[in-house]
């Protein structure tokens, strides 16, 4: 009974693997294939090659959404972390009035369909000289960045006991020495946590990135693809293409491996009895 | 080292609901004085506010003579332990242990690594400085906490139940440690707990509490045999004193299973109550069949309908039902409730020498000593016998 059980753990997990990876790996097939290649009907490359990675580079659309996507997202989600890290912070440990509000509307607002906004903020931006710019970008990324945050982070901090801030200030700590020596390292895990959910929100964005963009000064890359060209009209873009999303997937494989361990957080073990 | 002084300190919460009310306390200099009750006395609360964790709504504070209300917790000089020991999961042992020190700023590297290790030594602790405390058993945890309060020069300890995380082996055995490490460092030291045998084993001197007032500070010795209420004898002791109603006719006093005379000097206490409750300490009753018939100057002898036994090996449980009046028996009933146990049934409890024979279901002849019993008021509680009780030096 229990072996079976474990075989069909280890089937649906295949199964899984296979529906979440397969398109992954597609996209990486594509992108070395050099130009007709693309259409030999095979799921490998006849010939690996790197010319789409050449082309992709030397396309001033894709470098300059690159820098874009970087910046924006990078921006809002420092901005959003550090904002919510303080509000969080006074969430979980004070009481005051309209706590819950807070977090309620903090909640509605993230929950709101982005496409209803879409339409008012092409507007607003146009008229106030926002529209096409970083910042007009990373304010909307920021509403739904900041609440999101917010949750995650008030979460984390509940978490934390009491007594550890207690214990600091007995131990001779001032209340900013109890934050930053024990608080911040014990909160560190939900803070990664926060910031890289945030990232992925403001770097996967397609509808605020298409609609409130028209250049390159600030075309993030996920609107760009749309506007990428073959050499020719009759070729396809599709290698061009799958070589940009890999280049813009790599950095989110990459920032999950890194933080896995700090956002799988086991830090507060041992802290209090248990 | 500092003697702390506690004056007329209320703490009083937003809803006006009193934690602690108008406690005065002075702690000698390298004194351990314990604060002991049952949950929601405000033990724990007072002890958080001579910490500086907690504000004091009125009164005074004075540690080492200084007046301390308004100083913040580092500027107190305390060292603190905590129930759940609070050590700082993501430093290693040593670290944990350094804190106090690092945070002085005034100690070099190497003065730190000669006292973490000197506290280490003094709690065995040296095998385990370079692993986190979610490697470490609950009693090795309890070790770190008290390591991080002996590594500095602190005018106080302060306790906060830290043995009632132990399981109960364990606890005896840290309660020994912490009793010599006090008494070898002569520092002042205020424990909270609710076990009245760390109460008892530990403190120079107890203070009881019941809902936010002190009942009485007193050496061990003198809570058990001169208790100055009802709540005292009750919480003092284990198994319980048994509290039986007591009928007076001037020298008469009946209980439910005998009736004896007290000394005139005794009866005198009682004025004019017709009603009083009669407390007798379980060990304080004797198997008849086992005590010489000369030694029974003082002792009152009845026969009674023994309900259960327990045979503990060193001793013996009997258990004896008796009825009582409706007005005894609610008046009982609350003070379980405030002792934070439960009253089933109003029951007499025995301990008998483990020698003795008497089962469950049997008809025993007991004795006890008439002169080691107290006599309470019913309604204020106040034990009215106290000043006779023989203090047995």
């Amino acid at each position: 009974m229990k072996q079976r059980h474990g075989a069909w753990t280890v089937l649906g997990a295949i199964l899984i693997m296979v529906w979440a990876i397969s398109p992954v790996i597609w996209i990486f097939s594509l992108s070395f294939k050099a130009g007709d290649d693309i259409n030999n009907n095979r799921f490998w490359p006849t010939q690996f090659s790197l010319e789409n990675y050449d082309t992709v580079f030397s396309t001033a659309l894709f470098t300059s959404s690159l820098r874009n996507s970087i910046g924006i997202a990078l921006i809002s989600t420092l901005l959003s972390v550090a904002i919510a890290t303080v509000a969080a912070y006074a969430i979980a440990r004070l009481d005051f009035p309209g706590k819950r509000t807070v977090l309620s509307i903090a909640l509605a607002i993230a929950m709101f369909p982005a496409v209803s906004l879409v339409g008012p903020l092409f507007n607003t931006w146009r008229t106030v000289g926002l529209y096409d710019t970083w910042l007009g970008l990373i304010i909307p990324y920021m509403s739904f960045t900041l609440p999101l945050s917010l949750w995650t982070l008030s979460a984390f901090f509940k978490e934390i006991p009491w007594e550890m801030e207690e214990a600091a200030q007995m131990d001779g700590a001032t209340p900013w020495q109890a934050f930053r020596k024990v608080i911040v390292p014990l909160a560190a895990p939900g803070v990664f946590t926060a910031a890289i959910l945030a990232f992925f929100f403001a770097w996967n964005d397609f509808v605020f990135a298409i609609s409130l963009t028209s250049t390159n000064a600030a075309r993030p890359v996920p609107a760009a693809l749309a506007f990428f060209t073959g050499e020719s009209q009759f070729q396809q873009p599709a290698g061009a293409i799958s070589a940009a999303a890999v280049v813009v997937t790599i950095p989110v494989i990459i920032l999950v491996l890194l933080f896995q361990k700090r956002i799988v957080a086991g830090l507060t073990n041992g802290a209090v009895k248990g | 080292m500092a003697s702390i002084s506690v004056k007329n300190v209320v703490k009083q919460y937003a809803d006006g609901f009193p934690a602690v009310n108008d406690i005065s306390l002075d702690i000698g200099d390298g004194e351990l004085m314990i604060l002991v009750g049952p949950s929601g006395c405000g033990k724990s609360t007072l002890l958080r506010m001579i910490a500086g964790l907690e504000d004091i709504t009125s009164g005074d504070l004075f540690i080492g003579g200084e007046r301390a209300n308004d100083k913040a917790p580092r500027d107190r000089n305390l060292a603190m332990v905590f129930q759940n020991y609070a050590l700082y999961p993501h430093l290693s042992v040593y670290e944990n242990i350094a804190f106090p020190l690092r945070l002085n700023g005034n100690f070099s590297d190497d003065e730190i690594r000669r006292k973490v290790e000197e506290a280490a030594d003094t709690l065995e602790l040296r095998d385990h400085l370079e692993r986190k405390p979610s490697q470490l058993s609950g009693g090795q945890r309890q070790r770190v906490a008290m390591g991080r309060a002996i590594v500095r020069q602190a005018e106080a300890f302060l306790f906060d139940e830290p043995l009632s995380n132990l399981d109960a082996k364990l606890r005896g055995q840290m309660r020994t440690e912490i009793s010599r490490l006090q008494r070898r460092l002569g520092i002042t030291t205020v424990y909270v707990t609710h076990d009245q045998t760390e109460a008892m084993t530990l403190g120079d001197r107890v203070a009881v509490l019941r809902k936010g007032v002190l009942q009485q500070v007193a050496s061990p010795r003198e809570l058990y045999q001169r208790p100055v209420n009802l709540f005292v004898a009750g919480f003092i002791g284990s198994p319980p004193m048994n509290f039986v109603p007591a009928e007076i006719e001037g020298r008469k006093v009946s209980l439910p299973f005998v009736s004896f005379e007290v000394p005139q000097e005794v009866a005198d206490q009682f004025g004019d109550r017709q009603l009083l409750i009669a407390g007798i300490r379980p060990e304080h009753f004797e198997d008849a069949a086992l005590v010489d018939a000369n030694d029974l100057s003082h002792s009152v002898s009845f026969s009674a309908h023994v309900d259960v036994t327990e045979w503990l090996g060193n001793e013996l449980f009997a258990y004896i039902p008796f009825e009582t009046s409706r007005e005894i028996h609610d008046r009982l009933k609350t003070l379980a409730r405030e002792l934070d146990s439960e009253s089933l049934r109003t029951q007499l409890v025995v301990a008998l020498d483990a020698g003795s024979r008497i089962g469950p279901g049997e008809d025993a002849k007991l004795t006890f000593d008439a002169s080691k019993m107290h006599f309470f008021d019913p309604v204020s509680g106040d034990n009215l016998t106290r000043e006779l009780a023989a203090v047995a030096s």
